[in-house]
């Protein structure tokens, strides 16, 4: 490393402390969705309740350890002094009562943020089906009738219901910008509801190590007016690439650092063919996906479309 | 005839696999050269190799951790490297397929052939002469304990020269890790160095249990156990307890992965979140496994140089028994995103924020044992104040991620692996290393260097900081962990400076091993003579410094809690007896160190599929196993003249340094 080098080095780390204070720097802490708002406000309101104890306890530590130093011989000495009714019940109460606190917010969040439950919102949501890939991931709209690959958009102000699949490993769908992640499973569905509430253009990437590919298995989501994202749905379906049974084998293979593709027809089918593709036949016996709780039941709604070819996706893996 | 095992196999083109393994290679021939240059072989063997007693054992289960702690930190410092470097166009030096071997690596060794063997070394050593015991209860076990986790040490280590090791991160999650998605022999490696050293942590639970259970001293009631040995064995119910999962589970995919089972495939009815869920029902049992004693250590620590009794030692058992049951009841909280619903989120997040009371409650009472007490600045108790800091923060990040709400944004983000190793290296590490300090010249005889002690104190905990508080920030700024490179111009700095943080933990260690050198070399002037170099409160520093062999020429008998000071105080301390009884001791045996040894062999054989091996060193081990249980010549007498000519040689050793400490001025009584 040269002086030069050096140097710059040393000016890129000169921004360091006015980084640390621009919160609009982290994702986290400037939502652009409710969801993320509300859980922006929770973490803050968590921690703030939580430093109630912390520091107190950092400070005396300091504090104890300095006054009542060996050298300190003015300070009180009571070597056998070892047990005090009043301080142990202040100290077995107060982080009683602030766990309490904050797991009466816990409860309640917890629900309020699920990412199962529908936004509540006068708008009419739309539906975005999710599936992870090695290692990409696919967007089918089935609605519009398309899919796009490591591209997502919708309008802004609208509620985006996304059904999530996998198709291989395990991975986490995740748009920080906006709030919630939740994993994608193959063989089974998960469930994600957020909302942007401003324009722009926000990175999602999975976040749950998928194997070699996982590095870049990156998106942008797009959040536009109603307009745009018309637009965007007509420049997709302008394309004349179907994904199908037949094409998705291709798409499914692994492969790296994908571009944007576009599919401007998607077979109605494709999405549960891929969910019930472990599912050998449709039929299966209810229940061994239950663990998850919603997943169990989501996937046997799927297992009702029985008799659907499933051979096409099974040769992928 | 060797299965899949081929020249291929040793990575001749990667060069800093190739150049580790040349230094490895070179040092370790160089050590072999030495002991048979000076002819130490049999003193190896004898006085170390087939020892079952539990101070040696210790000493060498903290040995294995140590050179354990510098090959899972350069696996660390290659990361950091990586990621201080691979933003944009960079992909830094390390490619996916070799970086994903190095943080399950990471994962693997820090947590289970580092921290764990530290642990149950500093456990070996202290908990027998804490309660009075002439040895473990079952000696034998304990050296195959010991002998199994080199094992499993060695399976990872011979991974690097020959195959690989899991990419799948340390938790091995399926599908990934099943064979259609990781169809390489690293999560072998990964499973039997699991189920090996697995195995051998159970029986060191058990035994620990049974120890402490039946082998305490006349009078040591359960509310006078020295805290450190409370500590250990609520971390021996939760091995006993929590690792059969690991070993069932580990099974379960070792069937699939061999057998074609489908337990956790996505075909054939398996199900990965069975895996996920049952990982973590030992997962995070473990956790406290590896933190209960480090509490138990500044217990002892802060108490013993505030030169003063533990403030609130009964609500510490039990804030210590509360940790240990609700530890079983908080596994989800490692997977809140996997979809289950809010009613279990919340309980799961409700369950683990409870433990934060217990916790407090401990914090509290080494707050108010250092109140009103006469602090001394040592190396290990300046590691307990840089806990209690650096632990808070850990435990109130924690506390944050119990929140479901919070969890789905910081759930797998650089946050969690600022927290996690804010609690395991502000936690347990810290602990461990206080404890090294603390026992050290218990166990050797002589104190370690202060000045270098507290210059590794001071690199570690600013080395901490300045590593750790930027994967903070990361994580608001949205990186997700196990990336190899990533594009976001905005993190690089915060990563550089997260590198050199690491650099600043490495001179930490460096001034640990001078720490050691210079001590070796300056023991004469660090002698302790009277075997109780700190004004210990407990019975490990009534005998001498290092112990006779069987601890305790004479059994002690407990009237108090402190039972050593009790003594002091009394001035019963070092009361010699008219006459010696004998002593009953087991004697040294090889049938640990070789079932060890074929069971690294039986590993290394199923890793490869090499079938024969397999069975002959299975074999082997039963019937060592068999020919050893069979052995009725296990045990001896020691004379009492024996005894008393090694008591006489100490005691004459301190014959006036014992005057000073028996009449020492008691402290003034209020």
């Amino acid at each position: 490393m040269n002086p030069k080098q050096i140097t710059s080095l040393l000016k890129r780390l000169a921004w360091l402390p006015l980084l640390m204070l621009s919160g609009c720097k982290m994702v986290l802490l400037d939502p652009k969705g409710q969801v993320g708002v509300d859980e922006k406000s929770l973490i803050i309101t968590a921690t703030l309740l939580m430093l109630i104890v912390v520091i107190p306890v950092i400070v005396m530590t300091l504090v104890f350890a300095w006054k009542y130093r060996a050298s300190n011989t003015k300070a009180t000495y009571r070597p056998n002094w070892s047990h005090s009714t009043a301080i142990e019940l202040v100290v077995w109460i107060i982080p009683c009562v602030i766990v309490a606190i904050l797991g009466t917010i816990t409860w309640k969040t917890t629900h309020e943020l699920d990412p199962y439950r529908p936004l509540d919102s006068d708008v009419k949501p739309i539906e975005v089906q999710v599936v992870s890939l090695d290692w990409k991931w696919l967007f089918i709209y089935p609605e519009q009738g398309i899919a796009t690959v490591n591209e997502l958009a919708f309008p802004v102000d609208t509620p985006v219901n996304f059904k999530i699949t996998s198709q291989s490993a395990m991975n986490s769908f995740f748009i920080p910008a906006l709030g919630s992640q939740i994993y994608s499973m193959a063989g089974m569905q998960t469930k994600l509801h957020l909302i942007a509430n401003h324009e722009g253009s926000y990175d999602g990437f999975s976040a749950n190590l998928s194997g070699e590919g996982f590095s870049d298995m990156k998106f942008q989501a797009i959040a536009t007016d109603e307009q745009g994202f018309n637009d965007w749905v007509s420049q997709v379906k302008a394309n004349a690439e179907t994904l199908d049974l037949n094409s998705y084998p291709t798409l499914a293979a692994p492969s790296k650092a994908d571009p944007v593709r576009y599919y401007g027809s998607v077979s109605p089918i494709l999405y549960e063919t891929i969910l019930m593709q472990y599912h050998n036949g449709g039929k299966h016996a209810a229940g061994h996906e239950d663990h998850a709780g919603h997943a169990g039941h989501d996937a046997d709604a799927g297992a009702e479309m029985a008799g659907m070819p499933m051979n096409a996706a099974e040769e992928t893996h | 005839m060797f299965g899949k095992l081929t020249l291929e196999a040793v990575p001749f083109h990667e060069p800093i696999i190739m150049i580790t393994l040349a230094v490895v290679a070179i040092a370790g021939l160089g050590i072999f050269g030495a002991i048979t240059y000076y002819r130490k072989w049999g003193y190896l063997w004898t006085e170390w190799l087939t020892s079952v007693d539990h101070k040696k054992i210790g000493v060498m289960y903290i040995l294995v951790a140590l050179i354990m702690l510098l090959r899972g930190f350069a696996d660390a410092i290659m990361m950091r490297g990586q990621l201080a470097i691979a933003e944009g166009a960079s992909q830094g030096y390390l490619p996916p397929e070799h970086y994903d071997q190095i943080f399950t690596a990471h994962g693997v060794i820090m947590i289970i052939f580092m921290a764990m063997p530290f642990m149950v070394g500093l456990m070996n050593i202290a908990v027998p002469l804490q309660i009075g015991a002439r040895d473990v209860a079952f000696p034998f076990l304990n050296s195959l304990s010991f002998w199994l986790f080199v094992a499993g040490a060695i399976l990872v280590n011979v991974s690097l020269g020959v195959g690989e090791f899991a990419r799948t991160g340390w938790v091995a999650y399926p599908p990934l890790a099943e064979l259609g998605y990781s169809p390489g022999v690293g999560v072998d490696y990964y499973i039997w160095a699991l189920q090996l050293s697995g195995l051998g942590t159970l029986l060191t639970g058990v035994n620990f249990l049974v120890t402490v259970f039946k082998m305490r001293a006349p009078g040591m009631s359960w509310m006078k156990i020295p805290v450190f040995t409370w500590a250990c064995t609520f971390t021996n119910v939760l091995i006993v307890a929590s690792f059969p999962i690991l070993t069932a589970t580990l099974g379960l995919l070792s069937l699939d992965r061999y057998l074609d089972m489908h337990f956790f495939t996505n075909e054939l009815g398996g199900n990965a979140m069975m895996y996920i869920n049952l990982f973590w029902a030992w997962g995070h049992p473990e956790v406290y496994i590896l933190i209960l004693p480090a509490f138990g250590i500044f217990s002892e620590v802060i108490s013993t140089f505030s030169g003063k009794k533990l403030f609130g030692y009964t609500s510490m058992i039990w804030a210590s028994g509360a940790i240990t049951v609700l530890g079983f009841v908080v596994w989800l909280h490692h997977f809140f995103t996997m979809g289950s619903g809010a009613n279990v989120n919340a309980f799961f997040g409700v369950a683990t924020m409870v433990i934060a009371v217990p916790t407090g409650v401990k914090l509290f009472s080494w707050l108010f044992t250092m109140f009103r007490g006469r602090v001394q600045f040592t190396t290990p108790v300046l590691w307990t104040l840089g806990f209690m800091v650096t632990f808070t923060v850990g435990g109130m990040t924690g506390v944050l991620l119990a929140v479901p709400g919070a969890d789905y944004v910081l759930h797998n983000s650089l946050f969690l692996i600022a927290h996690f190793h804010n609690t395991i290296i502000g936690g347990a590490v810290f602990g461990y290393l206080a404890g090294f300090t603390f026992w050290f010249p218990k166990a050797f005889g002589f104190k370690l260097d202060e000045r270098l002690g507290k210059g590794a104190f001071w690199c570690w905990i600013t080395g901490f900081f300045v590593a750790f508080m930027p994967l903070y920030v990361l994580g608001f700024m949205g990186m997700t962990r196990r990336l190899n490179h990533y594009d976001n111009p905005m993190w690089q700095p915060y990563l550089i400076v997260a590198f050199f943080g690491a650099g600043l933990i490495l001179c930490g260690i460096l001034f640990q091993l001078a720490q050691l050198v210079v001590s070796l070399r300056n023991r004469e002037s660090l002698r302790d003579v009277t075997g109780d170099p700190w004004g210990g409160r407990t019975l490990e520093w009534s005998t001498s410094s290092p112990p006779p062999f069987y601890n305790f020429a004479v059994t002690p008998s407990v009237r108090a809690l402190d039972a050593f000071q009790d003594m002091k105080e009394r001035g019963e301390a070092y009361l010699r007896p008219d006459h010696y009884a004998p002593i009953h001791m087991p004697k040294n045996t090889s049938a640990g160190l070789i079932i060890g040894l074929l069971g690294a062999v039986f590993g290394f054989a199923l890793v490869w599929h090499i079938w024969w091996l397999g069975a002959v060193s299975f074999i082997g081990m039963i019937a060592t196993f068999i020919a050893r249980s069979y052995n009725e010549d296990v045990d001896y007498y020691v004379q009492p003249d024996e005894v008393e000519r090694i008591e006489n040689l100490h005691h004459a050793n301190f014959a006036a340094p014992r005057q000073a400490l028996n009449t020492q001025p008691v402290a003034e009584q209020i």
